[in-house]
C-alpha cells in the first residue's frame, strides 16, 4: 500500500510573542472511547496495563505512553495506541485527523487564553481538562505543566491560530505600557 | 446568567442553546391528534417555577433539564436528561453493536 504523506492542519507552525509560545504539536493517534453499557469493569481491566483509568468529568488520566482525556458523558479521547481488544468494551472512532492540536506555553498562558475562553483558567490544575467555547468554537482544553493544550476541529485551525495570536499580541502590548 | 452543568460545572449562558419546555420529553405514545396537538402547541406560561430544556452546545453536548423561576430568574436545579432527570425515562443508553463479541 502507498505510504501517504500526513499533512498537519497548520504545517507545524510555531510563534513566540513575549513570554508566550503557540505551537502546533503532533498528538499522534487520537481515539474516541465510549464505553458500552455494562462494560465499565472490562474496560478498566483493558486500560490498567497502560496505567490508565477512565477519567471523571473534566479530568485526565495519564499513563506511561498514553493519556485518556474526558470529553463528554460516557466519552473520553485516548491519546496514544489503543490496547488490543478494546473494541469489545467500547465504541471506538479514530479522531486523529479531525482535530488541530496546539500548545500555548509560557508565563501568562492562562491570561491570554482567558481573553477567549469564559472560564477561570488560572484555577485549572494540571491533569484537568474542559470542553469550553474558545471564541465561537467548541474546544477541548487540557492543562499541562507549562500551559495549555488546545484542540479544535481541524477546519477551524487557522481561526484558532488567528484568535490566540491576537490575544498573545495584545497581552504583550499591554506589558510594554 | 449561569447554569451549573452537572458534568462541566458552572458555565456562562452563551455556552447553552435553549430548546423549549420540558414537555418535549413527554412524547405521546399513540396517534391521538388531540394529544399531539397538546404536545406540540399547548404550553403553560407560569409566573414562578418552570422547567425547560437546554443543550450544552459548547461544553459536554448534553441535554439538560433546567428548573428555574420566571419571576426571580433563580435557577434551582440542572439535571442531565440522559441520567433520567425527566419523566420520559431518559435517552436510551448506548447498546452493544450487533456482531461484536
Ligand atoms: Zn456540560
Amino acid at each position: 500500500m502507498a505510504d501517504l504523506i500526513a499533512k498537519s492542519p497548520l504545517d507545524g507552525a510555531s510563534i513566540t510573542i513575549g513570554a508566550l509560545t503557540l505551537a502546533e504539536f503532533d498528538a499522534g493517534r487520537i481515539t474516541s472511547v465510549a464505553p458500552l453499557q455494562g462494560q465499565e469493569a472490562a474496560l478498566a481491566k483493558a486500560f490498567a496495563p497502560l496505567g490508565l483509568a477512565f477519567p471523571a468529568p473534566n479530568r485526565v488520566s495519564t499513563g506511561k505512553d498514553a493519556r485518556l482525556v474526558w470529553t463528554s458523558r460516557g466519552q473520553a479521547f485516548l491519546f496514544g495506541a489503543a490496547p488490543a481488544g478494546l473494541e469489545a468494551h467500547a465504541a471506538l472512532t479514530d479522531q486523529s485527523d479531525g482535530w488541530a492540536t496546539l500548545r500555548l506555553t509560557g508565563a501568562g498562558a492562562a491570561a491570554a487564553l482567558m481573553r477567549l475562553v469564559p472560564l477561570d483558567l488560572e484555577a485549572m490544575a494540571v491533569e484537568e481538562a474542559a470542553r469550553a467555547p474558545l471564541g465561537h468554537m467548541q474546544s477541548i482544553l487540557i492543562r499541562v505543566e507549562d500551559g495549555f493544550e488546545i484542540l479544535v476541529f481541524r477546519s477551524m485551525a487557522r481561526t484558532l491560530w488567528h484568535e490566540v495570536e491576537t490575544a498573545m499580541k495584545s497581552l504583550a502590548a499591554r506589558a510594554q505600557i | 446568567m449561569r447554569l451549573t452543568c452537572p458534568l462541566c460545572g458552572p458555565r456562562d449562558r452563551r455556552e447553552f442553546y435553549y430548546y423549549g419546555a420540558a414537555d418535549y420529553l413527554n412524547r405521546p405514545a399513540g396517534g391521538d391528534p388531540a394529544e399531539w396537538d397538546a404536545y406540540l402547541h399547548l404550553r403553560d406560561n407560569p409566573a414562578g417555577q418552570t422547567r425547560d430544556l437546554w443543550y450544552h452546545e459548547t461544553g459536554c453536548a448534553q441535554w439538560l433539564l433546567v428548573t428555574r423561576d420566571t419571576v426571580t430568574h433563580s435557577i434551582s436545579d440542572v439535571a442531565l436528561v440522559a441520567a433520567g432527570g425527566a419523566s420520559g425515562g431518559g435517552i436510551a443508553a448506548k447498546v452493544k453493536p450487533e456482531g461484536s463479541a
